[in-house]
Formats: structure tokens, sequence, C-alpha cells
């Protein structure tokens, strides 16, 4: 089956729009919200967020980026070994609303190691997930407290989400098994 | 929207790296290190100094694993950068002293290896008086093995932490120029930083008086392809244009043994002293791999300077030690 897509590059501002506003409104504004954005793709997305609510609310909230390797269960106990990137969050998260953004929601594996990773930096007020993707199959009592777009799928189904800070366009697709290329990201 | 940068991809201005460039079951020496897997290094490296700057230096990633260590000669910040290393890994670290195990009863030192082995050790981190002796480790046992010195010959993880620190003060190495200046023929360090230097493109300028310069040194480069290195007998001459300068020890038994005429005389000529690091490259940066002899192969004034990246090289020991338990330690390669 060739690729799908699923998302164009408006279907994802109006999802990120209306995530903004909810943000905002499970918060009462914007003035206690940090972003912190899981590497890669959940950067951009935070950035995005945060600009959006700067337009809306005038309100500046600092974004960080967060990098899971050294939190991952499958570095030592399975075998898979990646390559380690520097986590960026210069500013506190104590008592702040932390808002952890990803792209796709999967197996909650990588949601379970960034929360270990940013109890490490501070104790926050909350923390919440953001996500663009919902793809269910969870392995964990995870939930997403923001969700862009929940799109059902089966596991062997690839999700891709392609950001254009990174990969130069704005479009989420969807591909079976056997159709070559592509490279899953949870 | 506040300004500040983030990258997204790490290091900006370096191509991306993939983890399958690193190809190491053991870390012995340099020599089989290519420039792509020193980056790898370095890479991890910064991860990990961000790390180690947080108030809470624990991360889990090596939860469950035990890393041993075991130094058949003294050593202070080797020996406790890489238990350091290790805990904030949180892996589980046990030490061997020589003096104090069955190597003082006269087990032989793969016998001492294959005990470690057998009690689980995932790496053993060993520093031998003999040239050579992880090798045979190596080659006798499954577990991995890092050489934190080993006789005259290699110590890896210093020279990878000489030249972390030299990048993360000049960005891109390639071609500037170093000069390692002092007892190079008795220096494990020099050894390993010719083989670093040549992987990374930078200029290597080696510089003692010929008693302290190895037998057939020029043949030996030759014969190696390290067309990168240059020897130099006067350091006013050596440091011209440096980048940077490093400073080894100057053991007082070399004056007992003859390879120096006299302290004073080595003072004289080699003591790195502000008047000559100001023939170097301004702002050009000192390392000494420590323990240093403060007025003999370094004035005081330079050591303590701001130039000085003594203290910052010891920092950074910590996150290269990390980096290295890290890729040894930590899962396969997919």
């Amino acid at each position: 089956m060739p690729e799908k897509v699923l998302l164009n590059s408006a279907d994802i501002e109006r999802a990120l729009v209306r995530v903004a506003h909810e943000i905002v409104e499970r918060n009462k504004g914007a003035s206690n919200i940090v972003f912190v954005g899981i590497k890669t793709r959940g950067v951009p997305l935070a950035q995005r967020l945060a600009k959006i609510i700067l337009d809306m609310e005038k309100v500046d909230a600092p974004v960080g980026s967060l990098d899971i390797t050294l939190y991952r269960d499958d570095v030592s106990s399975l075998s898979f070994k990646h390559v380690v990137q520097q986590s960026n969050v210069p500013f506190d998260i104590s008592n702040r609303h932390v808002i952890l953004v990803d792209d796709v929601f999967y197996t909650g594996r990588s949601i379970r190691a960034a929360l270990d990773a940013l109890m490490d930096l501070g104790r926050a007020e909350t923390i919440q997930l953001a996500v663009l993707i919902d793809r269910g199959h969870r392995e964990l009592p995870i939930r997403a407290d923001f969700v862009g777009k929940n799109i059902p799928t089966a596991r062997n189904e690839e999700i891709k989400v392609y950001i254009s800070e990174v990969d130069a366009v704005d479009k989420v697709t969807v591909r079976k098994p056997g159709a070559g290329g592509g490279e899953e990201h949870e | 929207m506040n300004d500040q940068k983030l990258s997204i991809s790490g290091q900006e201005a370096l191509p991306p790296l993939s983890i399958e460039s690193w190809q190491h079951r053991h870390v012995l020496d340099l020599d089989d290190f290519t420039r792509d897997e020193i980056n790898l290094v370095f890479e991890i490296a910064e991860a990990m100094s961000e790390v180690i700057a947080r108030d809470v230096k624990k991360v889990p990633t090596l939860r469950g694993k035990t890393i041993a260590t075991m130094f058949f000669e003294p050593s202070t910040r080797t020996r406790s950068s890489f238990e350091l290393a290790a805990k904030y890994l949180s892996a589980d670290t046990v030490s061997l002293d020589s003096v104090k195990s069955s190597v003082a009863k006269g087990e032989s030192l793969i016998d001492s290896l294959r005990t470690l082995q057998a009690l689980g050790v995932d790496t053993i981190v060993m520093r031998h008086p003999c040239s050579g002796a992880p090798y045979i480790a190596a080659q006798n046992l499954e577990t991995s093995i890092i050489n934190a010195g080993d006789g005259c010959h290699a110590h890896p993880s210093q020279s990878l932490l000489d030249m972390y620190t030299l990048r993360r003060h000049l960005g891109d190495l390639n071609d500037i120029k170093v000069v390692i200046v002092g007892d190079i023929t008795h220096s494990r360090v020099a050894r390993s930083n010719i083989w670093g230097t040549k992987a990374l493109g930078i200029k290597l300028t080696i510089c003692a008086p010929p008693t302290l310069l190895p037998h057939g040194l020029q043949a030996m480069l030759n014969k190696c392809g390290l067309d990168h290195v240059t020897v130099e007998h006067d350091l006013d001459v050596a440091i011209r244009d440096a980048d940077a300068v490093m400073s080894l020890r100057l053991q007082k038994e070399r004056q007992q043994s003859g390879l120096v005429s006299s302290i004073r005389e080595y003072i004289h000529l080699y003591q790195l002293t502000t008047q000559r690091l100001a023939l170097a490259r301004p702002g050009a940066i000192v390392m000494h791999p420590g323990p240093m002899n403060e007025g003999i192969e370094i004035s005081r004034e330079v050591a303590y300077s701001s130039q000085s990246l003594i203290e910052e090289q010891v920092t950074n020991g910590v996150a290269i030690r990390m980096a290295l338990l890290y890729l040894i330690t930590g899962g396969k390669i997919r």
C-alpha cells in the first residue's frame, strides 16, 4: 500500500491551534506554562504551540528540548543503543505547569522515559502531555491530556510525522508494512 | 516566543552521526578509531556534560550493569573519574586494588580478570604498568575492557578528553596546531594523542630534549604514516602559532637516571612560562594531563591563568568516560 497522507499542513496547523486553546483553557491562562518538546519532532511542535499562545495571550512561554535516550528502558535490558543528544531546558521547571510535547503517542514508553527525565530536572506543579497524533496501542497506563488527532491504527502500520523544521514539509502519513522506506519514531 | 535557539538535531555544524559508526567492544587505544567514532564520543559527551551540570547528577541508563575498576598503578583522577562516570549512569561499581587483592597473594593477571568476569562484571576498566596488558585481557575475556593506561603505551580516555576540551573551546579542530612538550618517552598520553590528533586532522608538534624522545621516533612516525607530527627540540620554536600547548609531567626520577642533566636546566629550556606562552596564538589553550609539578614543567602563573583549562580537563574527563561507558556497556547496535 502506498503512503497515504492523513493530515496536511493546514490540518496540522488547525490541530495545533485547537490544542493551544485547550492548554490555555485548562490552565486558566498561560502565565505559568512552560513547554518541553521531546526530540526530535516534539521540539518544533512545542515551539509552534508557544508561538500560537504568544499571539493569542501575549505570554511568552519558554520552550525546552528533551533527549530521552538516557532514560529509555531498552538501553540495558533489551539491546539497542542510540546516539545521546543534549537536552536543553534552560529554565527551572519547579512549580510550573510543564506541557510535554511529542509527535506520535504510541506505546507510552517514550513518555515514561520523558517523565523520569523531567523528574530529575525539578518538581513541576503539573506535567501535562500534548501530542499531535495518538495512534493507540498503549503498553503503560499513561494518557495524553491534549491530542491533535486520534488515528486508530494496526500495530503493523507505520505512522510518520513530517515537520517542516526537520523534514522540509508538514504532513502525517500512514503506510502498511512491506511498502518499504520510512522509519517510525515514537 | 522567546528567542533562544534550540538545536533540533544537536550539533548543527556537524553532519548527523550514526550510532552504527561505533565499532568497538573494547577501548584499548585510539589507533583504530575513525574520525566519526571520535566525534560520536564527543557528541554523547556533550549530553553527559549537561547531566553533570545538573543538581541531580544521575541518569538511570546503566542500571543493573556492573563496572569494575582494576588499577595496578596509583591513580587519583582517572580512577575516581571512571567510578563517578559509572555512578552518574547508575551502574554499580567494584574496585580492585592490586595491593589489597589476591594479586598480592600471587594470583596472575588473567586469573584476577577471569574472577571478575565470573562475578558477572560487564566492563573492566584497567590500568597496568605493563604496556599491552589490556590487550592480553581483551584476548582472553568476553568482558569488555577499557584501557585506563598501560605502561608507556596508551591512555585513550585521556586523549579523548584532551581533544574534547579543545573542541569545546575551538570548535572545528581540523588543521589546528597543538604542541605537546615534556617527557614523551614515558608518556602514554602523548602516544594516544598522536593517534587521536591524526584521526581529527590536528597538526601536532612534539617537543622534548632528545633524551626524552623515544628511540627511532622519526622512523616510527614515517612507517605509520603519521605525517601530521613534527618533532622539535626547541620549545620557543615549537610553540610559535600554536592553538594549544600541553605540558607533560617531568618525573623527578628522570634526573637520577641521567635523562635530564639537571632539573634547573630542564626548567630553563622546557618550562611553560608566560613569556613562552606569549609566542603562541593569542589566547592559546594550556592543558596538562596531571598530576602537575608546578614550577618544573609549568609555571604557577600559567597553570592558573585564564588560558589554562587544566581543571576543565578533569570535569570533561567524567563526561568522556560516561560516553565511553555508555557506548561500551549500554546495549548492542541495532
